[in-house]
């Protein structure tokens, strides 16, 4: 039995084969129509989502499964007290595979030590989101054609975004990928990510606080918003909250070919007069997101077309 | 000064000067019956000076609290008299509930039934890695 808990839990000819699958499943969807049926998916989310939720809701019934569980904590015995090992082993009983949404840093790793059914993580905490790097994955995939050479510039919260983490990871096995970080002081990216991922593999960095300056160099720009949720200060939140926002204007020396991802929500991050531009990339992410999920569940469940 | 020699039980030998007590703790030696002796600052003709404990008991010890707090011990197994094992300690690979996990934000902070499992992260800076959060501890070195 698998687990995904971290994107590392997949080998890079993994990942490959899962975006194939993925890129399978858009051209020919009717094959995978019931590859899932009389299999359940448990989404068990501890803290709010509409993406991430739906889509492996979605994911699951074009496969042909069916779908059980909460959106909340409070909708679960989780506000009774209930530990999250006590949940999973709970929604084992009823649920296929699992995938949870939790608050707390490594609460999915918590929950697979005990799961009698994979677990997905869904996101934890500020800590990983290993589905949305595999959304990310596809659609640079998709809008490059390879996951080789390329500058990547992530923008915004660094510290606390998650997705970042993961995609970082992910990209740090991958050939000829140049690292662009762009964030205030406060918001940088981990210490563990520097030294643990880049630094331990001799990947070069620059860490800048001006998204202009690096502008014409970037091949992909991941912008991110700065959330709320994740600060203990929310003076804090609000003097940082809107340090980048991506405009029209500031695209003037973008490359023509460049990529913008977000993995969503925004806020105010990358203004709403940009989503017709050409290179906005972030719904296509959203609709990319649901492919790769399929195939997710389908590895996981050992399924097949 | 004299300290007795001990028949049946284990030395923990070449201890950082200064730190036999924060071993004793570690170990939870306060907690045995037996006899347990702590020398501190030892001549030594390897570290200059150093710290010694004596416990007069063949008792299990956690190799890896021990390896996490001062890799460079000696543990020698005493039996009828004689020194039966001589073990050096390396810093552990992984360690559980020997350290606890600070971050507020990791699950083992609200789930008192988890283990803190910490891993090695990087041998030549002592980082271990919490299993669940990532959050960093550093080895004292």
């Amino acid at each position: 039995m698998r687990h995904l808990i971290d994107i590392t839990d997949l080998s890079v000819q993994e990942i490959d084969e899962l975006i194939a699958t993925a890129e399978d499943i858009i051209e020919n969807k009717p094959k995978y129509a019931h590859v899932c049926a009389g299999k359940k998916l448990a989404t068990l989310f501890f803290e709010p989502s509409t993406r991430t939720r739906l889509s492996f809701e979605a994911a699951m019934y074009e496969l042909g499964g069916h779908v059980l569980g909460f959106a909340s904590a409070d909708s679960s015995s989780a506000s009774k007290g209930e530990s999250v090992t006590d949940t999973i082993r709970t929604v084992g009983c009823y649920a296929d595979i699992i995938a949870m949404r939790h608050p707390k840093e490594g609460a999915p790793m918590a929950a697979s030590l005990r799961s009698t059914v994979p677990i997905i993580n869904a996101g934890d905490g500020g800590h990983n989101h290993p589905t949305q790097t595999l959304t990310d994955l596809l659609t640079i995939h998709r809008e490059r054609g390879s996951l080789d050479n390329f500058t990547i510039g992530f923008c915004g919260d660094l510290k606390f975004g998650r997705t970042v983490h993961s995609l970082v990871s992910a990209l740090s096995r991958n050939k000829g990928i140049n690292f662009i970080f762009i964030s205030p002081a406060e918001l940088r990216i981990p210490e563990y990510i520097k030294s643990g991922v880049l630094e331990k593999n001799g990947i070069p960095y620059r860490e800048v606080e001006s998204m202009e300056e690096v502008m014409p160099e970037l091949d992909i720009l991941y912008m991110t918003r700065v959330q709320r949720e994740r600060f203990f200060n929310e003076a804090d939140y609000i003097r940082l909250k809107d340090t980048y926002i991506l405009d029209p204007s500031k695209l003037r020396d973008a490359k023509p070919d460049m990529r913008i991802l977000h993995p969503l929500p925004r806020v105010n991050e990358i203004a709403h007069s940009v989503d017709d531009d050409p290179r906005a990339c972030y719904f296509k992410q959203v609709e990319n997101g649901k492919h790769v999920r399929m195939a997710l569940i389908m590895k996981l469940l050992e399924v097949k077309a | 000064m004299n300290i007795d020699g001990i028949s049946n039980g284990i030395v923990l030998d070449h201890i950082t000067a200064g730190r036999g007590m924060e071993i004793y703790k570690y170990l939870e030696l306060d907690k045995l019956s037996c006899s347990v002796a702590i020398i501190m600052n030892v001549t030594s003709t390897k570290m200059g000076r150093k710290d010694i404990i004596k416990i007069d008991a063949p008792i299990e010890l956690n190799f890896d609290a021990i390896g996490y707090v001062d890799p460079d011990i000696t543990v020698n197994m005493i039996r009828d008299g004689k020194l039966c094992e001589k073990r050096s300690i390396r810093l552990p690979e992984r360690i559980v509930n020997v350290i606890r996990c600070k971050n507020p934000r990791c699950i083992t902070s609200v789930e008192p039934e988890l283990d803190h499992v910490f891993v090695l992260a990087d041998a030549q800076t002592g980082v271990y890695r919490c299993a669940y959060c990532d959050a960093v501890s550093k080895h004292h070195h």
